[in-house]
């Protein structure tokens, strides 16, 4: 079968009906072992003090934030290339998810900042391209709204998405590209000897797992429920007509 | 139960707040259109059925 197949709402509706309850509740279950075993049961570091809890909601957040507008970016090409409508409602459906993201990863930030960095923000190469990016999703959620025709607001929502995608590239690697500012390099790696210590480490990928989950399960359920407002769209239009 | 946090409580506690409240207002937002427009859709539906 091909994935093109899901284009079709009544076949995308089909497949997400159990799909999206299952992952919202998987979504659940990793978000609570996570954030638990991350704050009830890992040390404090010894520089960072007990601020290091916050790194299972900062990194995890951050890393929704970008790959969400990536999704975004991808199902703004697959509406702009092959003009299927569920895709354009996806990439509608995953910005205010990737908006609250962005914003749970800049609040958790500055509260982390000001402690260790002894500021709540500074113009840094990743802090002000997150920010940056923050100002896109509001944008681009703006822009659905303004525009009435739903396929004039696709198109031009997927430009704006295209041009985001800059921002959201250097949000990720501002760090790298300047090699300057306050924000420390990937807490991440495939590097093990650039990772976090281990007991930091099991907890962080749990979390960031529930986070996922719970992006593609919010994800799920906001594109059914554009592809029901749009069908209640058609038909009062309809009953408009009669 | 609850871990000492040392002198950076108020931090650890804010950041956990702050994102409890943006997460759950974001599901409880999701899950109430989600519920609304499936009530209105099957009203539509019903009344072009009938």
């Amino acid at each position: 079968m091909s994935i093109w197949s899901y284009a079709n709402p009544a076949k995308f509706m089909a497949t997400t009906r159990r799909l999206t309850p299952a992952l919202g509740a998987l979504a659940a279950l990793c978000l609570v072992v996570g954030l638990v075993w991350g704050f009830f049961f890992t040390p404090d570091d010894y520089r960072q003090g007990a601020t290091v809890k916050i790194i299972y909601l900062h990194v995890p957040s951050a890393l929704m934030a970008i790959n969400g507008w990536l999704m975004m970016l991808v199902a703004s090409l697959v509406w702009l290339v092959r003009r299927h409508h569920v895709s354009a409602l996806a990439a509608r459906a995953a910005a205010p998810v990737g908006i609250t993201m962005t914003l749970i990863a800049l609040v958790t930030g500055a509260v982390w900042g000001q402690p260790m960095w002894g500021t709540w923000w500074a113009w840094d190469p990743r802090l002000t391209s997150f920010l940056i990016l923050f100002l896109f999703y509001l944008g681009y959620i703006a822009l659905w709204e303004a525009i009435e025709d739903p396929d004039t607001a696709a198109d031009l929502t997927s430009v704006l998405c295209l041009v985001g995608s800059v921002f959201a590239l250097l949000s990720r690697y501002a760090v790298n590209f300047w090699n300057q500012g306050l924000h420390q390099g990937a807490s991440l790696s495939l590097d093990a000897e650039e990772n976090v210590a281990d007991v930091f480490y099991f907890p962080l990928l749990v979390s960031m797992a529930g986070f996922v989950l719970l992006f593609v399960a919010l994800v799920l359920m906001r594109t059914r429920t554009e592809i029901r407002a749009r069908r209640l769209h058609a038909l009062r239009l309809r009953e408009r007509m009669a | 139960m609850m871990p000492d946090l040392g002198k950076y409580a108020a931090e650890v506690l804010t950041a956990y707040a702050a994102s409890a409240v943006l997460l759950l207002g974001l599901v409880g937002l999701t899950l109430w259109r989600a519920a609304r427009v499936k009530r209105a859709l099957d009203r539509a539906e019903g009344r072009h059925d009938a």
